[in-house]
């Protein structure tokens, strides 16, 4: 069962027309259908790439937002061998919010930290629909000492709308938590690239991207509030979340012109929920890449070049 | 800038200012509702002299409540692009900008000094509620940077008063990026051994606890400053309960661990000085130096 976004409702006709079709053909071998679904089939298709060449930030949320998105458990079972997951922040407890554990990728060692949202109801309440409280950016902490302490390079997938908001997230202080989570991506001494592959969610989500390599999927966001959140507190009024939406620049095209983030992956047309496995595998080329340009670098270049890079922002590139 | 102009010009000019309108010689306590007498609490630093209560303190007054004899100089701060978004949601970001430095008379949100603290020469920068809500943006981010410069090549303390309801949402990703940004400058003073002090003052909450306010070597914070990440409203619809009132001020974090300490704003100095020639090997101010010499020396 494929979930249609709102938008993508013109495409859901053409689509079920040409399910109706082969329906009726399968019931009535006389009937040929043939031409007709080639038809539908390539008019289907070509609205599918110009509705996702053309998406306005408000449909690229929604597509960020997809259920069928890849998670971060998605990327694990495909590109990660021997993945060996790690828990608890050796404090107070284990989050499932955020994930993470020892590996191989393509040859090397890696360290794999990153927020899963969950996929079905029981999934997501066990992650929490990937809003972490401070033992989950506490165990990021621990796993990236771990990761430098083994010269391990890190990889970090972002998906999460952002921190949990409750109160035992304030108990335990979430705030010092995501700053020292930030602070250790900005001082590892071992490669970091950091990949958003879904919702980049204000603080919860910068804490585990300070990379030395910032990389975006095609259609994920990064904001500094949600949408909805900048249309009740600026516009006074929630209905105006498109509009905020377009103004934040939250696109992964407006972040790559601000020299936010050093490159976007291209996501297969439709969307990467369409076709998870060419996604997965073409985010896995990019982060081969980049891991293979880092891996040259000893430890305190690795530190300066990011540190430079995030001082940088703001002051170059940007009129 | 001298005394003269820091201190004496704007309490001349609010002074005169005032007479114009009786009502605003007296102000009431929010807290107990006393009235009290405008030079009074200016005297007393915005303390209700009858229950304590610490009201919001602008930056001059600050700056001059720390310096010895008020005696500083503010520091300029590169300038960074204007409205690189073209944002706009209800007014453009250009006009709200307008709005605040005429309010406040300051050019953005953090203003970045250095003096004497109790004859130590310390880097002291306000982040001003008053200004567009002390809003983290892109200027901001640079005046701590700045300030961390300065602290390193000066061999300084560094001082920060926190106060911000967040990141400068008009500034978009650009101000969510503050966040690292302010952190590379507090990693640069922690390598380069200078002390970096935060006084968190009400309210500090947001992008803004979550990253250079929570990291200080030491934290202090004044009484009953409201100290939080997520906004109360949106933590009671998550958890769909009502929230104590002393929820997220300092008391709660200082219960939870996450402050040293609680100051009166009228010991401040004193501890912040004696904080300072601590962590500095420095010798009591007009004592002999206890110490043992090899650490006297350092
Ligand atoms: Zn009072």
């Amino acid at each position: 069962m494929h979930t249609y976004l709102d938008f993508e409702k013109p495409i859901a006709e053409l689509e079920g027309k040409v399910q109706e079709l082969r329906l009726l053909a399968h019931e009535d071998p006389s009937v040929s259908i043939t031409d007709e679904v080639a038809k539908l089939e390539q008019k289907a298709a070509q609205l599918l790439q110009d509705t996702y060449s053309s998406l306005t930030p408000w449909q690229k949320l929604q597509v960020a937002r997809h259920p069928r998105r890849p998670h971060f458990v998605d990327y694990v079972e495909r590109l990660v061998e021997d993945f060996t997951p790690l828990a608890g922040d050796r404090l107070f407890g284990e989050d499932a919010a955020i994930m993470g554990g020892l590996g191989r990728f393509r040859g090397r060692s890696v360290v794999v930290i990153g927020h899963e949202k969950g996929s079905d109801t029981q999934s997501r309440m066990k992650h929490n629909f990937g809003l972490a409280r401070p033992e989950g950016y506490r165990k990021a902490i621990r796993l990236m000492d771990l990761a430098e302490r083994f010269g391990i390079p890190v990889v970090t997938l972002v998906d999460t709308q952002g921190a949990y908001p409750g109160s035992d997230s304030e108990e335990r202080g979430v705030a010092e938590a995501i700053a020292r989570s930030t602070d250790r991506c900005l001082s590892l001494k071992v490669p970091l690239v950091s990949v958003i592959i879904g919702e980049g969610g204000s603080g919860g989500a910068v804490a585990l991207a300070c990379g030395n390599r910032i990389l975006m999927l095609e259609h994920s966001v990064y904001s500094v509030i949600s949408p909805e959140g900048a249309a009740s507190i600026l516009w006074r009024d929630s209905a105006k979340a498109k509009d905020a939406a377009t103004a934040m620049k939250i696109t992964a095209q407006n972040l790559h012109q601000l020299g936010v983030i050093d490159r976007v992956l291209p996501e297969p047309i439709g969307g990467a929920h369409r076709e998870r496995h060419q996604m997965i595998k073409e985010a896995g080329d990019g982060i081969e890449e980049e891991l293979r340009g880092l891996e040259k670098l000893d430890g305190a270049t690795l530190k300066r070049l990011r540190r430079e890079k995030f001082l940088a922002m703001g002051r170059v590139g940007v009129v | 800038m001298n005394w003269i102009t820091n201190v004496v010009r704007p309490r001349i000019q609010r002074v005169f200012k005032k007479k114009d309108t009786p009502d605003n010689l007296w102000r009431k306590c929010p807290a107990c509702n006393e009235m009290i007498f405008h030079r009074d609490l200016e005297a007393a630093l915005n303390v209700c002299p009858h229950c304590d209560h610490h009201m919001r303190l602008g930056t001059a007054a600050r700056l001059a409540s720390l310096f010895d004899d008020g005696q500083y100089q503010t520091v300029t701060v590169a300038g960074v692009p204007l409205d690189p978004l073209k944002f706009r949601d209800q007014k453009k970001y250009p006009d709200r900008l307008k709005e605040a430095r005429s309010k406040t008379g300051r050019d953005e949100a953090i203003t970045v000094a250095h003096g004497p603290l109790d004859g130590v020469e310390t880097i002291i920068s306000i982040q001003d509620f008053a200004f567009m809500g002390g809003s983290l943006g892109m200027a901001a981010g640079e005046a701590i940077i700045k300030s961390a410069e300065i602290a390193i090549e000066k061999k300084a303390p560094f001082i920060l008063f926190t106060a911000a309801g967040g990141a400068r949402m008009q500034e978009g990703i650009l101000s969510l990026m503050q966040m690292p940004r302010t952190t590379v400058a507090v990693e640069m003073l922690r390598e380069a051994g200078i002390p970096y002090i935060v006084v968190l003052t009400d309210p500090t909450t947001g992008g803004v606890l979550a990253s250079y306010a929570m990291l200080g070597d030491i934290q202090i914070s004044e009484p009953g400053a409201l100290i939080g990440f997520s906004g109360r409203r949106v933590i009671e619809q998550t958890i769909r309960e009502k929230l104590p009132d002393d929820f997220q001020k300092a008391e709660f974090q200082l219960d939870h661990g996450m402050i040293d300490m609680i100051v009166h704003r009228h010991k401040l100095k004193d501890t912040l000085a004696r904080t300072i020639r601590i962590l500095m090997h420095k010798p009591k101010l007009g004592t002999p130096s206890t110490l043992p010499a090899r650490t006297a020396s350092r």
